[in-house]
């Protein structure tokens, strides 16, 4: 689940909490607050009749104020009951209407039941008068229905509802803009990353929120060694390259000696020893380009304007002298200077190897055509042994085709030119020739 | 389509009484090609109210009603005592009070713009509004009606030979409505009770009925009838007087007892009382359909209000201390 998301519900069911907690807060004060006020009212409603009850020579007189019940009617539309007991007998009112046990008398005490079949709030007074001559007890009990007052209750939760989901809505509108803007330095960190080239391994350098320095850091400290492994990598091949190399030559040198002055059956030892020289040599200078083309990429290194004409003659040059040992006609075909921006180094390896590789699995006295046109694409056409491999299979690193046979190789040709055109920004097609033979392009953007 | 209206009278039918503990006066069924009854209970006299009855069963013509007329204690005691009505009619808004306060009302969803004065909850629901008013034989006062108690008083005071057992008004031990009329004036002002005082220095006549009183006044045996309804002295001929110090406007109000057989006719026959055609079937009888605006325009009536505040004068013991301080001011020695 996403930051943001996480954020947002976190801080929704906060809010959502908060709304409902105020909104039951609010609505116990407010039922509160109508008791009080119905308790009020009747409180003193139930005063007013028991202070019109008077002691006298013949009991108690009683005398319910017309007010004492308009006040209450006036109150809402509830129903009002009553009770009045001298000495322990009901002498006027309701005789089942309930009272509390204990005696209330400077203050009315408040009671909530049930009677008939609505609820009501019943306030008592106690009070003690003289009648004929000694102390009665009297009791005062005035009752009202619930109804108004809980129909205020009611309307101000109801508000206090409305407005909680108010708040409600606000907080949820501020939440979802919090997470966004919290979660902002996050994905525009993601997205800077995501939009680098999978080898671009330079450090992050754009400012982030102090909770994410310590990724950062250890991202950037993660990518200087990746570069550096990378580096050690392309200098241990380079040198290892190298350090074959050069016995190599001396070994090629001392077994052309030798041929000179040998017998028959030597030679033929000598010229495998030759030919497989020839071999290592050429793997080592492979992997010499593919760690050159590879490092290149990664840093992608200089640009420069190049004549890809110009770099195609050289190549096919260089390669001329190899091909003419076994009668293969290398042919060039340029319209005139074919100009583009990149590195030179991955450029030129890419080159070589297409057409070192056509040579090499060309047939002897056969014809490989190098033909460049303009928008840069350079094919390259033999009449070797064809593609028996999907190209992307023998695109891979170390990957050789089935029909490689006796050809020597390291499979590592097709991947650096296929690791050089991406580099560049081009791409490297194999297609299966008319009569034979392979056809390979690299298109290059211009 | 008018259907006859099969009259079946009993007058003091003592045979009702034996349904239960309470007397009725007059009992009629309005007989439609009706499949249903509803039974009405009602202080309003048949013959006034039979109009209202006509105008609800041209719209419910599959509704037969049956009406009983009873006076207002009777009625109440029928309700309370749990008869099969299916609504009950009083002029006594105290007792109807009480018997919805008390539960014995169904609630009977009416007009939700129904004049808050008007109605209770929905339980109660007044249809008519009626000014008590004072009624005088012209020729007793030359001419110079007195518009307010004090004036009345002054009347009285001035030529207490004249009107010497000659003033009539409600007896509140006998009359429902005038006891509410006399607790309501003597709750209004003290001016009430030195009236009071004042009648019962000249031998007042005392009457259970507004009819009687105005028989009276037209028969001459009486110059001063206080406290009747407005109505039945317009119908009589006299011209109410609505006194300028105060004016009470008491209301006509209907409820669906619990014990109802048949609450959702009552509740029918309630809702077409309130309905503008039934308001104005109301007031094609005479009786003053509710009309809040005509009392914030006068500013002498006092509607008698229609809440909890009545409930005082039903109990038994202030209704005994009050009628024991009445009949001490108006029977004096």
């Amino acid at each position: 689940m996403s930051i943001r998301r996480r954020l947002t519900l976190l801080l929704l069911a906060g809010a959502a909490a908060l709304s409902l907690i105020g909104w039951l807060l609010v609505r116990d004060v407010v039922e509160r607050a109508a008791q009080e006020t119905q308790d009020g009212i009747l409180g003193a409603a139930t005063r007013a009749v028991a202070d019109e009850m008077r002691g006298g020579v013949e009991g108690v007189e009683i005398d319910i104020p017309f007010m004492a019940f308009s006040i209450l009617g006036a109150a809402g539309e509830d129903r009002i009951f009553y009770r009045v007991t001298v000495g322990g007998e009901t002498v006027t009112g309701y005789g089942d209407l309930p009272l509390p046990d204990d005696a209330a008398t400077l203050a009315p005490r408040f009671l909530s039941t049930p009677f008939r079949g609505e609820a009501v709030r019943v306030a008592v007074i106690d009070r003690t008068l003289l009648a004929g001559g000694r102390s009665v007890p009297v009791r005062v009990a005035l009752a009202q229905g619930n109804r108004s007052r809980d129909a205020l209750a009611a309307r101000l939760s109801n508000r206090a509802a409305v407005v909680g989901f108010g708040f409600f809505l606000m907080a949820a509108a501020l939440a979802v803009l919090t997470a966004r803007s919290v979660t902002r330095p996050v994905r525009h960190l993601a997205d800077s990353v995501a939009r680098r080239g999978p080898d671009d391994l330079r450090p992050v350098d754009r400012p982030v929120p102090t909770e994410l320095a310590p990724l950062v850091a250890a991202l950037n400290g993660f990518m200087a060694r990746l570069d550096a492994g990378a580096d050690r990598t392309e200098t241990f091949i380079a040198e290892a390259a190298h350090h074959i190399r050069t016995p190599l030559s001396a070994l090629r040198a001392r077994a052309e000696i030798a041929l000179r002055g040998a017998d028959e059956a030597t030679r033929a030892h000598l010229r495998d020893i030759l030919r497989l020289t020839d071999g290592t040599a050429r793997t080592a200078g492979q992997l010499l380009d593919h760690a050159a083309v590879v490092h290149r990429s990664d840093q992608r290194g200089g640009s420069a304007e190049i004549d890809l004409a110009r770099l195609a003659d050289d190549v096919v040059r260089a390669a001329r002298p190899l091909a003419e040992l076994r009668d293969i006609r290398l042919t060039l075909d340029v319209p005139g200077p074919v100009i583009l921006h990149g590195d030179r180094v991955p450029l030129e390896a890419a080159l070589r190897n297409l057409i070192d590789n056509a040579v090499k699995y060309s047939p002897d006295e056969s014809e490989v055509h190098v033909t460049l046109r303009p928008g840069a694409t350079l094919t390259v056409e033999d009449r070797g042994r064809g593609l028996s491999d999907p190209p992307e299979a023998l695109m891979r690193r170390f990957a050789r085709g089935a029909n490689a046979g006796d050809v020597l190789g390291t499979g590592l040709g097709l991947s650096i030119v296929e690791t050089a055109a991406a580099a560049l920004g081009g791409t490297l097609t194999l297609t299966p020739r008319d009569g034979g033979g392979t056809c390979a392009t690299l298109s290059l953007p211009s | 389509m008018r259907h006859a209206l099969s009259a079946l009278l009993i007058l003091w039918s003592a045979a009702a009484a034996a349904q239960s503990a309470f007397e009725i006066e007059e009992e009629r069924l309005f007989d439609a090609p009706g499949t249903a009854v509803v039974r009405i209970v009602s202080t309003t006299d048949t013959d006034l109210f039979a109009p209202i009855v006509t105008a609800f069963q041209a719209a419910n013509p599959e509704i037969d009603v049956h009406y009983t007329t009873a006076a207002t204690t009777e009625v109440h005691r029928a309700v309370e005592s749990g008869a099969a009505f299916d609504l009950a009619i009083s002029s006594a808004m105290d007792l109807q009070m009480k018997l919805a306060n008390d539960g014995l009302a169904l609630p009977a969803p009416g007009p939700a713009d129904w004049p808050r004065l008007a109605r209770w909850r929905d339980e109660v629901w007044a249809f008519a509004q009626e000014p008590v008013v004072a009624a005088f034989a012209p020729r007793a006062f030359e001419g110079m009606l007195p518009r307010t108690r004090s004036d009345l008083i002054d009347a009285l005071r001035r030529d207490p030979e004249r009107f010497q057992g000659k003033v009539g008004t409600y007896d509140p031990n006998r009359s429902g409505a005038g006891y509410l009329f006399a607790t309501q004036d003597a709750r209004q002002s003290d001016t009430s009770w030195r009236l009071a005082e004042v009648m019962g220095g000249l031998d007042p006549r005392l009457y259970a009925s507004t009819a009687a009183m105005l028989r009276d006044l037209r028969e001459g045996r009486i110059l001063v009838a206080y406290n009747l309804l407005g109505s039945y002295a317009t119908a009589d001929g006299f011209a109410g007087v609505e006194m300028l110090d105060f004016t009470h406007v008491l209301l006509r109000t209907a409820l669906v007892p619990r014990s109802a057989p048949a609450p959702d006719l009552g509740r029918a026959f309630l809702r077409f009382l309130l309905s503008p055609e039934g308001q104005a079937a109301v007031a094609a009888t005479g009786l003053p359909p509710i009309d809040a605006d005509a009392l914030t325009r006068a500013p002498h009536l006092r509607p008698i209000r229609l809440d909890a505040g009545l409930l005082v004068y039903v109990d038994p013991l202030v209704r005994g201390r009050f009628l024991r301080e009445w009949t001490e001011a108006v029977r004096q020695p």
